[in-house]
């Protein structure tokens, strides 16, 4: 039984078998993007263990084909194994080797980048300076002490935690965050609309809009906006209940034991130990037509703790690679006065280029075998 | 006989290398120096290039062709030449006598619908299926055209119908024309000559006027007023002028193109008539007046005013025109036809005439050299006018991939001189520069590249690498055709090769196909994974699901899957072949069929004519891997003689 087992997962069958699906699922979930969308397809098809069908009507989920986890998964095994059962020590096989190796680099670091990597946003608009950036899809409820002059005290609490509700305690908060209500998507009007209810609060802003949940965003250009009401609970009394919300640009202020609070929902900040400041951000277009010749942002580094302070130009292919984050120009306002930089975290960011200089080399010195094998032939022939 | 035999490749060869070098020598002009016109630079698209360029693009986008016929010759009278307005003798129509350019048949419109609803049948007139229309023919429908072109436009592009369009790309062209007819001089100008100076005559007193009313001050209102009507026109102009033709003031500012329109209006500050706009206004009033030696001293003169400050714009424009004169993808896709006709003639009067069979390899092999040379000419002009590697986009990934397929055909009628090498090069060749010139109709194919394309770098790597994988996946799918072509057809797959003769035409063409296969995943792999690094430079991500990519890495997983199947016993000879003519259908829709989702960061080439040939591409594929999947006994190479 095991010998079979261990047959069919070194076999060069699977591998066809295996490569046949994936031609599949890539071409599937290739046309899939058009009616899905980039990031809906891509999390059903490729990060999925199953492709998923529900019969219209039913609430069924019937897995119908394997997925891009379960495929890779299964060839990164068949790689592996294949090559504990088949390895000749040699020079003769050292073409495969290199080869499938850097196939399981390859893959392997793509599931590290799956699961390790992070993205986040930097907007900042010329002159500005931010010591975070800004994550796109997750909230976070921002308590900020800012009655220091120097220094503001950040606690956050992210917003998944506010979705499981109940009082969220800290020993570091001198408050207990009590969840009354909380939309991780929501919509928030003016005036009295149907389906939308008034909101009540005690405190801050509240009266005069009207709210509604909203079901979680799908699309990969649109994002979920979460509004919540909590209420600050200190041990002698209750501050009061507060309207929170992603829409609001304003945090909610108030004093208490003499120190001075702001409270509000934003995107989840990354806070970093040194500032980017926006000298300059420039969108130059062809002569005469409206195609981008170059988008470029000349950004100040600026690191207190140990002095260091430069100017760097972050231009299209041309990223800034810093404290193992790396900083891309993505995208800039329309009025072409301020910036929006990708911030990538990835720490197997180096693997591909690994895997493809072993691959590279490992098809090179396969076939150069062979052709110098053919070359020989035809010599004695 | 022998001597013929002998003499039969070199006496081809000489034919279409003289035809080569004669279009390679320099012409002698007209009377009217239309070429010298012709060369001159200008701006458009963020380029400098020559009029005759921005002549041949706009044709393309409105008439499909690089110029005008002025006679109609019925198809089978091959040998006649038709008189022809070449594309910038037509621009200069289009320029100077409006009147005249109106009345030529350059509209091209075939939708039955968009005839019915404009109420153009009856006019026109038709060529090989096709009907082109005049200005004047379309002018009492202009409104209605724009009104529903309008409407096409609020319609996203993949929502669109064939009917809309139609109808866009009609606009479209009409605009151009409108555009190009206020190019030089402002719409309905008699005399440029005399306008301007009319314009310079009440210049100052206008803009006394102007400055006094402006300080509240009494004013001349007629001296005003006529020239409010004159700046007027030119202001017109300046919003609706196509190319920028007057060069900047200052030669450095390389940005400071303007058109005539701008220009003259600038003359409210700068106090003189730029000497440019001087220049075209001659050469407007002459040619109107049919005086070709003051046109000709015109343009001669403006060419030595541009002299050594704007060396370099000159220089392109000189450059460019020859390249477009020249036509060397043009030349290159005759050779490879008729490489093509003679090695598949070699091929299948192998076993019938083994020494003429062998005088039509060489003339064969001897023309895939000659459409090397010239196409490789070709690549390399295009490149230094650019100033970039060989792909840029669609159009020029077709050039690239056919030169690709030249090279490995090469290499294999090197190693094996049976006429394959030159038979696959002549065929893919020919087919990919044809899909080229398609491909080359949609506009100037020599376009600026939006930001994150301009680096050359990855640009010559990547793309160069990936292109390579594309070409060597066809040659392998070529070959597999030639195997099931020749296997099915003829018996030629059992014959034996060569003075020793122990290796049968069939297990050549494995050998060959195996071999191609291998360098496809190596370059498809490589060029992949390039793209991923690329990816994570520019967007900081190194795979992204993106159509393209995609597209990429199925030819990848599918040449493995080949290569797999191959080493694990699963596929012969014929599975082989079979697989490898997949990744021909594989392949095409990487390179063509991504682009037609029209979604994703790498939908630069959206188009959807196509998609009705790659449907034909894909079922002749589809039909070849049923023929290939024949019983053995009804492969006339296989068969086996029971008489």
């Amino acid at each position: 039984m095991l010998d079979r087992i261990v047959a069919l997962f070194t076999s060069l069958r699977l591998t066809v078998v295996l490569l046949a699906l994936a031609l599949v699922l890539v071409f599937w979930g290739t046309l899939a993007q058009v009616s899905l969308g980039l990031y809906k397809a891509q999390n059903d098809f490729f990060r999925s263990f199953f492709i998923y069908w529900t019969p219209a009507g039913s609430g069924l989920r019937l897995p119908i084909f394997a997925g891009g986890y379960l495929v890779g998964g299964l060839l990164l095994i068949n790689l592996f194994a294949a090559h504990f059962r088949y390895y000749q020590p040699g020079r003769r096989k050292i073409g495969i080797v290199m080869i499938h190796i850097g196939v399981m680099l390859l893959l392997l670091g793509q599931l590290l980048t799956d699961v390790l990597s992070t993205e986040s946003m930097l907007h900042l608009r010329n002159g500005e300076t931010k010591n975070y950036s800004e994550k796109s899809s997750d909230y976070e409820l921002a308590l900020v002490d800012t009655t220091a002059p120097d220094a503001d005290h950040v606690m956050a609490i992210p917003a998944g935690r506010l979705g499981r509700g109940g009082d969220i305690t800290h020993p570091g908060m001198p408050f207990v965050v009590r969840v009354h209500t909380y939309y991780a998507n929501s919509a928030l009007t003016e005036k009295p609309t149907e389906g939308f209810s008034e909101v009540v609060t005690t405190t801050g802003v509240g009266g005069g809009i009207w709210w509604r949940e909203l079901p979680r965003e799908t699309e990969m250009d649109k994002r979920d906006v979460p509004s919540g009401i909590i209420e600050l609970v200190t041990p002698q009394e209750s501050l009061g209940t507060l309207f929170v919300s992603a829409y609001l640009t304003r945090p909610h202020q108030f004093v208490y034991n003499g120190h001075t609070f702001e409270v509000g929902l934003r995107p989840e900040r990354i806070y970093k130990n040194f500032f980017i400041h926006l000298v300059e951000f420039k969108h130059d277009k062809y002569p005469g037509t409206e195609i981008p010749k170059n988008f470029s942002s000349l950004v100040r580094v600026h690191r207190p703790d140990t002095g260091e302070n430069r100017e760097v130009l972050i231009y299209m292919n041309n990223p800034l690679r810093y404290a193992g984050e790396t900083y891309y120009q993505a995208s800039f306002d329309t009025d072409d006065q301020g910036t929006v930089l990708q911030v990538v975290r990835n720490p197997s960011w180096l693997t591909p280029y690994f895997s493809c200089v072993l691959v590279g080399l490992g098809l090179t010195v396969q076939f150069l075998q062979h052709l110098a094998r053919f070359v020989r032939e035809r010599k004695a022939a | 006989m022998k001597v013929l035999q002998k003499l039969l490749p070199w006496a081809v060869l000489a034919l279409f290398a003289t035809e080569i070098v004669v279009i390679l020598l320099p012409k002698t002009g007209g009377t009217l120096h239309v070429a010298e016109f012709g060369r001159l630079p200008v701006l458009l698209n963020g380029r400098i290039q020559p009029f005759d360029s921005v002549a041949r693009n706009s044709l393309l986008q409105i008439r499909s062709t690089g110029d005008v016929p002025l006679e109609e010759v019925p198809s089978w009278k091959f040998w006649h030449h038709p008189r022809k307005l070449n594309s910038t003798e037509w621009l200069l129509e289009v320029f100077f006598k409006p009147e005249i350019a109106d009345t030529r048949p350059i509209f091209l419109i075939h939708h039955p619908d968009v005839i019915a609803e404009f109420k153009l049948a009856g006019k026109g007139v038709e060529k090989s299926g096709l009907r082109y229309y005049t200005y004047r023919e379309l002018r009492p429908a202009l409104e209605a055209i724009a009104t529903q072109g309008q409407q096409a436009g609020t319609i996203a592009d993949a929502q669109r119908t064939t009917y809309q369009k139609q109808v866009l790309k009609l606009t479209n062209a009409l605009l151009i024309y409108q555009r190009l007819q206020n190019s030089i001089q402002p719409d309905a100008t008699h005399s440029f000559t005399e306008l301007l100076a009319e314009f310079r005559a009440a210049l100052p007193a206008g803009l006394a006027a102007f400055q006094a009313q402006q300080a509240g001050q009494p004013s001349d209102d007629a001296a005003l007023k006529k020239f409010a009507v004159l700046a007027q026109r030119f202001n017109e102009q300046a919003d609706f002028a196509y190319p920028l033709v007057v060069p900047p003031a200052d030669p450095a500012d390389t940005d400071g193109w303007l058109n005539v329109g701008a220009s003259v209006l600038t003359t409210m500050r700068a106090g003189r008539i730029h000497p440019a706009v001087d220049y075209f206004a001659r050469m407007a009033t002459a040619y109107r007046h049919d005086d070709a030696a003051e046109f000709n001293a015109a343009v001669a003169g403006y060419k030595n005013w541009l002299g050594p400050q704007f060396s370099r714009e000159v220089g392109k424009g000189r450059a460019e025109f020859y390249f477009n004169r020249i036509k060397l993808f043009l030349h290159a896709t005759i050779i490879y036809l008729a490489a093509f006709v003679l090695a598949g003639s070699a091929l299948l009067t192998f076993g019938l005439a083994p020494q003429f069979s062998e005088s039509l390899r060489r003339a064969a092999a001897y023309l895939i050299a000659l459409a090397f040379i010239v196409h490789t000419g070709g690549l390399i002009f295009r490149m230094m006018l650019e100033g970039r590697p060989p792909v840029t986009n669609l159009y020029s990934s077709a050039i690239f991939i056919g030169w690709g397929t030249c090279v490995l055909g090469i290499i294999l009628e090197r190693v094996y001189r049976i006429g394959l090498g030159s038979a696959v090069a002549g065929l893919a060749g020919f087919i990919t520069l044809l899909i080229a010139h398609n491909l080359a109709l949609g506009g100037d194919t020599m376009e600026m590249l939006r930001a994150v394309l301009d680096t050359n770098f990855w640009l010559a790597t990547h793309v160069v690498v990936v292109t390579l994988g594309y070409s060597s996946t066809f040659v392998a799918g070529t070959l597999a055709l030639a195997y099931v072509v020749l296997g099915v057809g003829t018996p030629l797959l059992t014959t034996k090769l060569g003075a020793t003769g122990n290796v049968t035409l069939g297990a050549a063409l494995t050998k060959m196909t195996y071999a191609i296969i291998c360098f496809a995943t190596l370059f498809s792999f490589v060029g992949t994974v390039l793209g991923g690094i690329w990816a994570d430079q520019s967007w900081g991500r190194f795979w992204g699901w993106d159509p393209k990519e995609n597209g990429a890495l199925l030819i990848v997983i599918w040449n493995a899957l080949i290569l797999h199947a191959r080493w694990g016993g699963l596929v012969r000879e014929r599975g082989l072949m079979n697989l490898a003519l997949f990744g021909n259908i594989v392949t095409a829709f990487s390179w063509f069929g991504v682009n037609m989702l029209g979604i994703g960061l790498h939908s630069y080439g959206f188009m959807d004519a196509a998609f009705k040939w790659l449907m034909l591409f894909n079922a002749s594929q589809i039909l070849l891997i049923a023929l290939g999947s024949l019983p053995l006994h009804l492969w006339r190479s296989f068969r086996v003689d029971l008489s």
